[in-house]
């Protein structure tokens, strides 16, 4: 979950670079979409859970992808949200977070293949959290983690299954994701923001 | 949000981030493991001074669905009932580690004090102090309101209010700490409020309040409610000339049979009974009026859970680095 | 310690009027004016410069809690004294409601003993009506009256004379002392549980009303019984605007009635008690604004006659607790000027001569004390107290004499200091801190 609070979001960075554009995007969750169908030989026992906020419309399209490959496939019907706020480990630390709702498919989670989706993967402790909640709402047989990208810097033994882009970042710059679920219908790219 | 003292001090956005918080705790209850790991390694303490079964036991839910541990400080037993003072408990409670405090006391305002002085500096959560407030009762029953509300409107209740609704308060509201909380709360929320009440049981005061005030329970309900609020009316106030006697009482000012009846040959079939327990069946309501399909005590007891997670969660995450406590009024030349 | 007992003050206006010099020697006033530093006795005097300073009549309070003895945890004779001669009192009137009561000659006499003892101030002691204040059986006020510490003003403060049978007989008999009655207006059974003024304030606060109604309706009874009786009566701490018409009310019908108003009942509003502390916790309770007002006109009009403190110093734990747990009662000797000076002074409703009338001259009448409360003239008493005006000073309950911390008045900025107290010639305030205690022969 790399959705800073949203005072980071006014203050206006020095310079933004485009990384990926909407295309580029576009071309990226297809080529995820076909990875996580081959690594699960198919689309049997899948589910895709995004991490909210914008890892869980990146799990829809995702979702819409797969489900094109097979007929009568409901992409809804292998979508989720999962929550991972009162897992945090930084919960003492940043100002409180709210909540939202954990969404499971109708089919739950225990024995099947869950594909964690996120945006960023940085520290690797909003995963960690993932992990963690994911264990209180059942037992699935294999977890994957898919991200659009890959910033590095990680603080956790974690690493993700399928990745759309790996970006070598600077720790002072910021990685924004605006998709249009989100962020409103024109924003659909990845900027990497520095400062001066 | 350092403190939860009083619902008057709940901005509107305060309130509905409470209750849409509470529907995420409120989840938890359904699923396979009934606990977050929120508040792991933190320690919340219910000092009650007086008994209280029920919110005792809410709260120790509520803060243990959060992993907190609990200690559960009753005056039965302990040094208070060996004139230990207020601040030397508190100050004991700084001393053992205390993150937050749920306190209920007797005496109006005993919460405020303990959050404006520095006998402890965790959080303060005031679970009935006196005739004064209970604001976590309120908030569930707001929760409650809002669940019927938005059910009745068909729209979502995350992130709405209570605009519109006319809620009916019935009863001892002179000794109602309930009564108080709920009407700021619920003003707060948009919701219209209405007082009913022997003039006895009315605090002198009252008229300046943001309610319409009735001693006419019929002629409440007649003009049409959305929600009517049992309080509790102690049999014990007779003998203190509020009333004359119970039967009185409960024939003018109590939710009786002849009442349900006739709210179930109105068109009102919306309108919901609630009370906060414990009640007095055959006082201010009838078994009838209690077991019906419009009662909602049992689930305000069940909301009760998630309304105090929520406040459990939002004074014990977040920053922790807090300002010193604000300055108590102090005298001002007039 | 010096032994020159001749002082010259120079520059001082006595009651805020025109500059004179005061040569004091003896314990009287020797000379004034011009004639002072002229005087032959003037030559080896000690100055104490005073220009622009106000002099006024060493102040006088009627309503004084010295808690000793019993409570000396709370306030002894010694530390309440004190505190009375650095507010600028050169005599107080010690409550009854000590433990034990005083309510025989005995009581009386030991607190009176213990004041000339302490020589900061003229102890006064005031007699209980009803023995144990209990109400029901009046004690032994010809004894009292008649004792060495003869006694004048007879009070079950704290607790009302509820009984009307029970006041009519105190105001009766306390004609053949030539004593009054002070009474403590509050009907009991309209304030049981009382925490504080009944309104809006306590209907969100939660707290039980203590009407005024409750003050308004004794005091209505208690004028019409001293009318009946052709007794005198005086009404502590009135504080409520119903009260000051019932008083003025019966002025206006010649009742012999005098009336009180307390420093704090004439600045602090109820508005005070919605942080919960204790501090403002008293009795009678802070009242509404409209009332302040009230009082405030009252003492301007001469419907309230005097300003007595009401000091009622109480032990940290007494206070550090929930409301309804805590002690009533707020300390007031060292702020009392001050606060009147800031109501009534500086908002222009008196001149300082009424403040010599309302805390020196009127009290001294209502208590009977022939040697306190008079003009500030050659051959009287030397009872002087001076008052820089000008000065200003941030209220710091822990700075003060009294063992009392509870003063509501902490962290306020008041005008007006004590600079120097002489209680019959002698010093026992000077540059604004505790000089000596005045000794008296023959202890």
């Amino acid at each position: 979950m790399s959705n800073e609070p949203d005072q980071a979001r006014a203050t206006a960075p020095v310079s933004a670079r485009t990384v990926l554009s909407s295309d580029d995007i576009d071309r990226a969750l297809t080529r995820i979409a076909h990875e996580i169908i081959e690594a699960n030989k198919g689309t049997g026992d899948l589910v895709l859970l995004g991490i909210p906020s914008r890892g869980f419309p990146l799990a829809q399209r995702l979702a819409r992808r797969i489900a094109a490959t097979e007929p009568g496939l409901d992409p809804a019907s292998i979508t989720g949200q999962l929550d991972v706020t009162m897992y945090r480990d930084d919960l003492r630390r940043s100002t409180t977070r709210t909540p939202v709702p954990t969404l499971l498919p109708a089919g739950g989670i225990d024995d099947k293949v869950v594909v964690l989706v996120d945006d960023v993967l940085y520290s690797g402790r909003t995963i960690r959290a993932a992990l963690d909640a994911l264990a209180d709402f059942g037992r699935p047989r294999i977890v994957r983690l898919a991200v659009l990208v890959d910033r590095g810097h990680r603080e956790l033994p974690i690493r993700a299954d399928h990745v759309g882009k790996n970006l070598p970042t600077a720790t002072t710059e910021k990685v924004r994701v605006h998709l249009a679920e989100v962020d409103g219908a024109n924003e659909n790219e990845v900027l990497i923001e520095a400062r001066a | 949000m350092k403190h939860l003292l009083s619902t008057a001090d709940l901005s509107r956005l305060d309130a509905i981030r409470i209750l849409d918080i509470a529907e995420e705790m409120a989840a938890v209850g359904t699923r396979e493991v009934k606990k977050l790991p929120a508040l792991r390694g933190r320690t919340v303490v219910n000092l009650f001074f007086e008994d209280s079964t029920r919110t005792r036991i809410s709260f120790e839910a509520a803060a243990k669905r959060l992993s907190a541990d609990v200690i559960n400080f009753s005056a039965k037993g302990s040094s208070v009932s060996k004139g230990e003072s207020l601040k030397d408990t508190a100050q004991t409670l700084q001393a053992i580690g205390a993150d937050a405090v749920v306190i209920r006391h007797g005496a109006s305002g005993a919460p405020a004090r303990l959050a404006a002085t520095d006998w402890i500096d965790a959080p303060v959560i005031n679970a009935g102090d006196g005739t004064h407030e209970h604001p976590t009762q309120a908030l569930l029953d707001a929760f409650t309101l809002r669940a019927h509300w938005s059910k009745l409107h068909g729209h979502t209740s995350l992130g709405s209010d209570l605009a519109g609704m006319r809620v009916a308060i019935v009863g001892d509201i002179l000794h109602s700490r309930v009564a108080r909380s709920n009407l700021w709360l619920l003003r707060t929320l948009g919701a219209e409020v209405t007082m009913v009440a022997p003039p006895t049981l009315l605090p002198h005061g009252s008229a300046s309040w943001p309610a319409t005030i009735s001693y006419d329970l019929d002629a409440t309900l007649a003009t049409g409610v959305d929600a009517v609020m049992m309080l509790r009316v102690q049999g014990e106030r007779m003998h203190e000339s509020f009333f004359p006697n119970t039967r009185e009482y409960s024939r003018l000012w109590g939710f009786d049979d002849a009442r349900l009846a006739a709210l179930d040959a109105s068109e009102r079939s919306e309108t919901i009974i609630m009370h906060p327990g414990p009640m007095n069946r055959g006082l201010e309501i009838s078994s009838a009026a209690a077991d019906s399909p419009r009662s909602t005590v049992l689930a305000q007891v069940a909301n009760g859970v998630a309304v105090r997670m929520a406040v459990l969660y939002l004074l014990l995450s977040g920053n922790q680095q807090r300002p010193q406590s604000p300055d108590a009024p102090r005298p001002a030349g007039l | 310690m010096s032994t020159n007992t001749t002082y010259l003050i120079r520059g001082a206006k006595p009651l805020g009027e025109a500059a004179a010099d005061i040569l004091i020697a003896g314990g009287t006033i020797l000379a004034m004016g011009t004639d002072a530093a002229s005087h032959e006795a003037a030559a080896g005097a000690t100055v104490i410069g005073a220009e622009g300073q106000i002099a006024l009549p060493g102040l006088v309070d009627l309503h004084t809690h010295l808690r000793e003895p019993g409570r000396e945890d709370a306030e002894t004779v010694e530390t309440g004294t004190r505190a009375a001669a650095l507010g600028g009192f050169t005599s107080v009137h010690a409550m009854a409601n000590s433990n034990p009561v005083a309510d025989t000659a005995g009581v009386v006499e030991q607190v009176w003993s213990l004041g000339r003892r302490s020589g900061w101030v003229d102890v006064r002691p005031v007699g209980a009506v009803t023995v144990s204040l209990a109400g029901t059986q009046l004690s032994e006020i010809g004894a009292m009256a008649d004792s060495r510490a003869a006694v004048r003003v007879f009070s079950d403060d704290g607790i009302c004379v509820f009984d009307p049978l029970i006041m009519r007989r105190a105001l009766e008999y306390v004609k053949a002392f030539d004593g009054v009655i002070a009474q403590h207006a509050q009907e009991p059974r309209l304030t049981e549980g009382a925490q504080m003024n009944e309104g809006e304030v306590s209907a969100v606060l939660g707290l039980a009303g203590w009407p005024a109604v409750a003050e308004e309706s004794i005091i209505a009874r208690d004028v019409l019984l001293a009318e009946h009786v052709g007794s005198r009566l005086h009404v502590c701490h009135v504080s409520t605007a119903g009260s000051v018409e019932i008083i003025r009310w019966a002025k206006s019908r010649g009742v012999n009635v005098t009336a009180e108003a307390t420093p704090h009942h004439l600045l602090l509003t109820e508005d005070l008690v919605t942080s919960y502390d204790p501090v403002f916790k008293v009795n009678p309770p802070l009242r509404r604004e409209a009332d302040v007002m009230a009082l405030r006109a009252g003492l301007a009009d001469g419907t309230i006659d005097i300003v007595g403190t009401d000091h009622a110093p109480h032990p940290a734990e007494d206070k550090e607790c929930e409301w309804a747990a805590a002690a009533m009662g707020m300390t007031g000797l060292e702020t009392a000027l001050s606060v009147v000076q800031h109501t009534m002074i500086e908002t222009g409703m008196i001149t300082w001569a009424d403040v010599a009338r309302v805390l020196s001259t009127t009290p001294a009448q209502i208590g009977r004390v022939t040697d306190q409360g008079r003009p500030l003239a050659v051959g009287e008493p030397a009872n002087i107290t001076l008052v820089d005006a000008d000065a200003r000073w941030v209220v710091d309950p822990y700075a003060m004499a009294t063992k009392g911390r509870n003063s509501p008045f902490k962290d306020l900025e008041l005008p007006g200091a004590v600079t120097a107290v002489f209680f019959h010639g002698h010093p026992t305030v000077l540059d604004g801190a505790l000089n000596t205690p005045r000794i008296t022969e023959g202890l």
